[in-house]
């Protein structure tokens, strides 16, 4: 049911910049625990990012997130569904075409303490991906290379021979982009990529992507709990909630007019740094916990803790609609 | 008002391969009764180790604790470990930022919320359980009876931390130490427990020390803002005057890196370029220095004292705030 909804929902949705370079369709990843027990971490989910795009996915911890950006990367194999990168079938490539694809997608990680080798120089770990794909025909390409890379990033070229523990949290996040720039990238999941760094450092990070993709055009997934930052560095954002994408819109008509309820108490949530604006917000508390992604609420994923929900809500899943012009919500009584 | 915490001149210093790591060069600050006093800066700036300086949990050596720390009147740095074992969770209370590695995974959540009451306040071990119970409820975990025979790994992370804060809370301290309380929560459940501590405040008249990175938890909870870069409190005041009128560039960089939800998209961040000095080696003038884009020639080598400004009980170390400053001065 949920099916003929969600594939009108990808047809309808345009990119907001140029042709559509990702197609997310019906897409599943569900981890089987046994004991009969599954594990719906996505759920049904189509998304489409346009070139040059940034869609900037949110949602609390165990939402299915990052489960969705490393099955869109085939990082995991998904259960069933399709990614369409480029006009190709993801999921239908072998071998070569494969290896040749992961060239166009790179992926920056969380933690920039252990995704990156302790053991290998920064020369090491920025030139492997270059050696892999063979990029470098010479030693000395691969150095000037790698230079050329660290200068981009805004790092110290003379500092390539150097191991990832003599460079700060930001630094090395710096080198993260430039291993996942070094393959020359159409598309770059970033995967939390600043939520372990100092505020002061995560502004210089996200200005260098927003850089990076006036400069290469680049298409970002932008996966953070942030939601400020989300808003700031994203054209549309996806809201997902267990497994499920319940919201998406551009940017600033999600945050000016969410319409899910789920999208309001979250973003009531977020402390805005500004004493006299809370002084006069009015917070809407979620009750309760997020249920077990193992064993989901009938019907609408959300209801055991929406002020909004009834019976009707027990029965039926809201399928992805929209609700005004670019602006989807999966909620029977959503507002617009 | 009442002051409970009066902390004056306190300095921490590590030996380390490769010389004296001077964590935090020289704090005062005070905490009135009832109130809550926020302590932000970034990673390494000194907030964590003055906050654990406070209960005397930095073991020394290798840290090297000097000034003093006055707590109801009595000096805190002097005192023995058993007399410290006294005010540690009676009279002082500490939540960390990751429940999950500060509860005892062995203990049920009922026996490390008694184990204070039995030793700090005599109570009987049925008593105590009752009381134990009592917290949970006030603290908002739902079947408290059944839920206090339970063990962390059972409790989920906003759980873990809503019992971490019964435990604190137990024995009634008069100070309350957290420590990025929030920082490994989802946002909805962070509202959850900022609004649980400002009920038990409330209830109870605990003062707070909230130690955080997070500036929209700040505006939203502290009476009173303490920033702290590179070892030393750069500036201080009231809530709304540092938001609102903040003195020290650094204050004013941190303000301006982080998006605000209710503003336009089009605003470029501004972030803070380079990065905080090594405190092997603290440099000889402003710490700030090297980072600031208003820096001036006298900063470089002379450091700024933490002086009165504009607003009351606010103060600031900055060459900026000089009533000479700004008069024909010339950029470093």
């Amino acid at each position: 049911m949920s099916n003929s909804n969600a594939s009108t929902a990808h047809s309808i949705i345009k990119p907001s910049h140029g042709d559509p370079l990702i197609q997310i369709r019906d897409l599943n990843k569900h981890f089987n625990l046994g004991g009969g027990q599954i594990l719906k971490a996505v759920n049904d989910v189509n998304l489409t990012i346009g070139r040059g795009e940034t869609l900037g996915v949110v949602g609390e911890s165990g939402c299915g997130k990052s489960t969705l950006g490393r099955t869109v990367m085939r990082l995991y194999e998904p259960t069933s569904g399709q990614v369409v990168f480029d006009g190709k079938p993801l999921y239908d490539l072998k071998g070569s075409a494969m290896k040749t694809i992961r060239r166009d997608m790179q992926m920056i990680f969380q933690d920039p303490y252990a995704s990156l080798n302790p053991r290998m120089t920064i020369t090491d770990v920025i030139g492997e991906a270059l050696d892999i794909h063979k990029l470098a025909g010479s030693r000395a390409e691969r150095k000037k290379k790698v230079e050329s890379l660290l200068d981009v990033v805004g790092l110290n070229p003379d500092h390539a021979t150097r191991y990832p523990h003599e460079f700060s949290g930001g630094q090395r996040q710096r080198i993260g982009i430039a291993r996942a720039l070094a393959v020359e990238p159409k598309f770059i999941i970033a995967d939390e990529p600043i939520s372990a760094l100092d505020v002061s450092i995560q502004a210089q990070v996200v200005n260098l992507m927003q850089d990076l993709q006036r400069k290469m055009g680049l298409t970002y997934m932008f996966i953070a709990h942030d939601l400020s930052m989300v808003k700031h560095i994203s054209d549309r954002v996806a809201v997902m909630y267990l497994g499920r994408v319940v919201e998406l819109a551009d940017s600033d008509e999600l945050y000016a007019n969410p319409a899910h309820p789920y999208t309001q108490a979250l973003l009531s949530a977020i402390p805005i740094p500004d004493p006299d604006v809370e002084l006069e917000r009015e917070r809407i508390t979620l009750k309760g916990e997020l249920p077990s992604p193992i064993n989901p609420p009938s019907g609408c994923p959300f209801r055991t803790r929406c002020p909004l929900a009834t019976e009707k809500c027990a029965k039926d899943t809201p399928a992805l609609a929209e609700v005004k012009k670019g602006h989807f919500a999966a909620c029977h009584y959503a507002s617009v | 008002m009442e002051r409970i915490l009066e902390v004056k001149d306190l300095r921490v210093n590590f030996k380390v391969r490769g010389g004296i790591v001077q964590a935090v060069r020289g704090v005062n600050f005070h905490v009135n009764k009832g109130e809550t006093v926020a302590i932000v800066g970034e990673s390494g700036c000194g907030k964590s180790v003055t906050a654990q300086s406070l209960m005397r949990l930095i073991p020394s050596p290798p840290a090297v604790t000097t000034g003093s720390i006055r707590f109801k009147g009595e000096e805190i740095l002097t005192k023995s470990l058993r007399q410290m074992e006294t005010i540690r969770g009676k009279e002082m209370g500490m939540i960390f930022q990751d429940p999950m590695t500060s509860l005892n995974p062995t203990l049920s959540i009922g026996k490390q919320i008694t184990e204070g009451l039995v030793k700090h306040q005599g109570m009987s071990s049925e008593a105590a359980k009752t009381r134990a119970v009592e917290m949970l409820k006030l603290v908002g975990i739902p079947n408290p009876e059944s839920r206090v025979s339970q063990y962390p790994h059972e409790f989920s992370g906003g759980m873990r931390q809503r019992a971490m804060i019964a435990i604190a809370l137990a024995c009634n301290p008069s100070l309350l130490i957290a420590d990025e309380p929030t920082t490994a929560l989802d946002v909805t459940v962070q509202a959850q427990i900022m609004s649980v501590l400002k009920d038990l405040q409330t209830k109870l008249g605990t003062s707070i020390i909230l130690i955080t990175h997070d500036l929209g938890v700040v505006a939203d909870s502290a009476d009173r803002v303490i920033v702290m870069y590179a070892g030393k409190v750069v500036e201080s005041g009231k809530t709304r005057d540092i938001f609102k009128n903040p003195k020290h560039p650094y204050t004013r960089g941190l303000l301006r890196s982080v998006p605000r939800l209710d503003q336009k998209k089009d605003e470029p961040l501004i972030p803070i370029f380079g990065t905080p000095p090594d405190l092997i080696k603290p440099p000889a003038g402003c710490a700030f220095c090297a980072r600031c884009d208003e820096a001036m020639r006298v900063c470089v080598n002379n450091d700024p004292a933490l002086v009165p400004v504009e607003g009351e009980g606010h103060t600031a170390a900055c060459w900026l705030n000089h009533p000479l400053a700004g008069e024909g001065g010339e950029s470093a």
